[in-house]
């Protein structure tokens, strides 16, 4: 090594703080220039070319032929920048842009991705991260293999890596491209693949190392980014610019408005409405199919009524666009007329009480909500310590001991948005609860009109019982749009939306960075080195992962660009996946010297094959793919929740089938002991080349 | 390779600090969303108390479990001379 350790940390810092001070001052730059009139688009791709130019810069430098340097950025990486770094490798779309909304429709039930994100880090710390760094070789199907002996569990490893890997790539390119979309203005597949450029040139020449500098360089961005808006919405509501500290005092006031919103007429009477045509398209839906005809002459006729009356221009279009749309069977009919009443049902509810755990009409259900809380808590946590791309981050580190603090800075930095997002959707709601909820609907604030135009689906705001009054009941929100929209809330100028962009950009990119790495060392090292061609030289090894990143970033990009179902769904059973397949034979592997190789092949089969097995049978989208029969949800657990069983079926199995087979060879037991002590005389090497 | 008794002891060591956080970890995750309800009625600084802790006490217990982990095993690592040499 040419340069010391601490030498190397002294530089890393420097580095760093220019880069921050750097980037903050391009930050005001931009600020000034939109004072000067510098217009919102300009601004916009500012954002998206500077810091996608400033990853490519970073991922120039870092190019590498060496093999450690490409699969585990040379093992050097100081434990607070591999920190960092993880932080913005877990921390992605879904975290950035959908969790304070997750948390603002959802209240306390949102919660539970608070904690399962954050708490799965406990069990990485004293179960994983330090036995894996002593084990120290490239991937976690590697450790599979050494543990348990022969290619069965590897190839296993393989394929469960690659399908947890996957369906969380697609879910982060999905991100990638709506946020290229909407702060530039570029259509969605065109952002797609802008963002594909932008995924690759930080990954393609430098592999790991490459990533980790920039991933570092992300999370920067990032918190940035998720903070200045957040400070300044507390600013505004509490006068404190601590959000997390002061905001129950909000929850409270928040609280207060429901109650008052739950009784108000006026909320009553939106209510009403929405139950009335719920009903009416009810009766509609049970009189077909005689219904149909009469609602299509009915149609027809309002037209002809209008035009005979020579009704204004708006009206007449508006009843042509129903003929036009009206559905062309009675069975169309029916799903629309379903759909219709589902939305109006879903509107005539009171507002959620947001601080209240597991709200429902009676016993069974608020049992049913409890379960599924622990049941998401349960799967996101054993799930994150099981998703390859973040425990591939502990082989980075110089040492075990700094493997251990760096699971601690990771969850720091983690905790630090996490800590947040709660508390910028509380003061959210204030918000919208106190400002425009009884405004008059000509004196609504710019943005609520700026975004109701942009993106209906975000934000829908509908005069229902035609007082001139805003009802929260008429308001329909879009999740995304709490992030997205602070800014503007929290009255900031453009440049602090360009930035949120930005930061989301960052978080996609660098998650789906991670995961490419993922899947493509799955294939170029396990696959490939390890089972194909193990005389292949460390050139053609390289060679071979750049191949392959480009060929499943293509493939990824391309299935992205379907635009696949629910893509919330889509990250969830990533988590249910991982857990299952890969937490009970990592941790008995280590904590249990008599886990077996049978046991471990048929504990990854049970707990894959439970896991696959509920949600293929209760999850709709899959049951319409795979044409199997719907089944009644065990403890009435939802889908995405499927780990629940399949972590304790492996268990169970590694632990049965291990007694009844052979004890695993003293070397085996070796490897073990190999793990458990970070440094022991007269030891094994496992750190390969 | 021969374990000796100071590296038997040293590894039950990390069992049972590996157990009792976990305890600690399940207490602050599980219990908590167990009882969440009859929690709600103790209120934390304007907040309900199951409320606060998920969004941000058991936080902030999962990080000192973290950082405390990383401080006894490196104390624990010295004790029983199994610690790495300084890299830096």
């Amino acid at each position: 090594m040419a340069v010391s350790q601490s030498a190397f940390k002294q530089q890393l810092k420097k580095y760093y703080s220019f880069y921050t001070g750097g980037f903050v001052l391009f930050v005001v730059l931009l600020g000034i220039g939109e004072k000067l009139g510098m217009p919102n688009k300009w601004i916009g791709y500012c954002f998206l070319v500077f810091t996608i130019l400033l990853y490519a810069g970073i991922g120039i430098m870092s190019r590498t032929l060496e093999v450690a340097e490409y699969y585990v950025a040379g093992r050097r990486v100081p434990a607070f920048f591999n920190g960092m770094a993880t932080g913005a490798d877990w921390m992605s779309a879904a975290s950035f842009i959908g969790m304070a909304g997750t948390l603002y429709l959802s209240g306390f039930d949102g919660l539970a991705f608070i904690m399962g994100w954050t708490g799965g880090y406990v069990l990485v710390a004293v179960l994983l991260a330090p036995y894996l760094r002593k084990f120290g070789q490239f991937t976690i199907p590697d450790f599979l293999g050494a543990r348990y002996g022969g290619n069965i569990v590897r190839t296993l490893g393989v394929i469960a890596a690659i399908i947890a890997s996957f369906t969380y790539v697609v879910a982060q390119i999905y991100g990638v491209g709506l946020i290229t979309s909407r702060f530039t203005g570029l259509e969605f597949g065109v952002g797609v693949f802008v963002g594909l450029a932008g995924i690759l040139v930080c990954s393609f020449l430098g592999g790991m190392k490459a990533v980790t500098w920039t991933q570092v360089a992300q999370y920067v961005i990032l918190i940035i980014a998720y903070m200045i808006p957040v400070v300044w919405l507390s600013v505004k509501h509490t006068g404190v610019p601590l959000p997390q500290l002061v905001y129950g005092a909000v929850l409270e006031k928040v609280t207060e408005r429901e109650k008052v919103l739950t009784n108000d007429p006026g909320e009553k009477a939106v209510r009403q409405i929405f139950a009335d045509r719920a009903k009416a398209a009810d009766d509609k839906i049970k009189g077909l199919p005689a219904t149909y005809q009469t609602e299509k002459d009915a149609v027809a006729k309002k037209l002809e009524d209008l035009k005979a009356a020579s009704a204004p221009k708006n009206e007449i279009e508006a009843a042509e666009k129903a003929v036009k749309d009206f559905p062309a069977s009675p069975d169309a009919a029916k799903a629309k007329w379903a759909a219709d009443k589902g939305a109006a049902a879903a509107r005539t509810g009171p507002p959620k009480a947001h601080a209240t755990p597991y709200p429902g009409k009676d016993e069974a259900a608020r049992n049913t909500a409890k379960w599924n809380f622990i049941g998401i808590v349960f799967c996101m946590m054993v799930g994150t310590a099981a998703l390859p791309h973040i425990l591939m981050r502990y082989y980075t580190t110089p040492s075990v001991h700094e493997a251990r603090v760096s699971v601690f800075w990771s969850l720091f930095f983690i905790f630090l948005l996490y800590f947040t997002a709660p508390a910028l959707a509380v003061l959210a709601k204030y918000d919208v609860y106190t400002l425009i909820v009884g405004s008059k609907f000509a004196d609504l604030p710019a943005w609520v009109n700026a975004w109701r135009t942009v993106d209906p689906s975000l934000l829908s705001i509908t005069d229902v019982n035609k007082d001139g009054i805003v009802q929260l009941a008429e308001i329909v929100i879009g999740g995304d749009l709490i992030v997205l929209a602070t800014p503007e809330i929290a009255g900031l100028p453009y440049v602090i939306s360009g930035l949120v962009a930005a930061g989301g950009l960052a978080a996609a990119l660098s998650t789906a960075d991670g995961l490419l790495l993922t899947i493509a060392n799955a294939l170029s090292h396990d696959l490939y080195y390890k089972m194909i061609n193990p005389n292949a030289s460390p050139g053609m090894r390289i060679t071979v992962s750049k191949i392959l990143l480009l060929g499943v970033a293509v493939v990824a990009a391309y299935v992205t660009s379907l635009k696949p179902g629910n893509i919330l769904f889509l990250v969830g059973a990533a988590f249910s996946i991982a857990a299952s397949a890969f937490f009970p034979p990592l941790v008995m592997g280590i904590f249990w010297k008599r886990a077996s190789k049978i046991g471990a092949i048929a504990g990854i089969v049970a707990g894959l094959g439970t896991c696959l097995y509920y949600m293929v049978h209760t999850y709709p989208v899959f049951i319409q793919w795979f044409g199997t029969t719907p089944m009644q949800k065990w403890f009435g657990l939802e889908p995405i929740s499927a780990g629940m069983f399949g972590v304790p079926a492996g268990i169970i199995t590694i632990f049965v089938v291990s007694l009844i087979t052979p004890a695993p060879d003293k070397e085996v037991q070796e490897l073990v002991d190999h793990v458990r002590y970070p440094n022991l005389e007269g030891d094994i090497d496992t750190k390969g080349a | 390779m021969q374990l000796t008794q100071t590296h038997i002891d040293y590894w039950h060591k990390n069992l049972r600090l590996t157990g009792i956080l976990l305890v600690i970890w399940f207490v602050a995750t599980f219990v908590v969303a167990w009882y969440a309800i009859p929690l709600a009625e103790i209120k934390f600084f304007g907040w309900p108390l199951s409320f606060y802790m998920a969004a941000q006490g058991s936080l902030i217990i999962y990080v000192a479990i973290i950082g405390y982990y990383a401080w006894a095993m490196r104390k624990s690592d010295i004790e029983h001379g199994v610690h790495e040499g300084e890299e830096d």
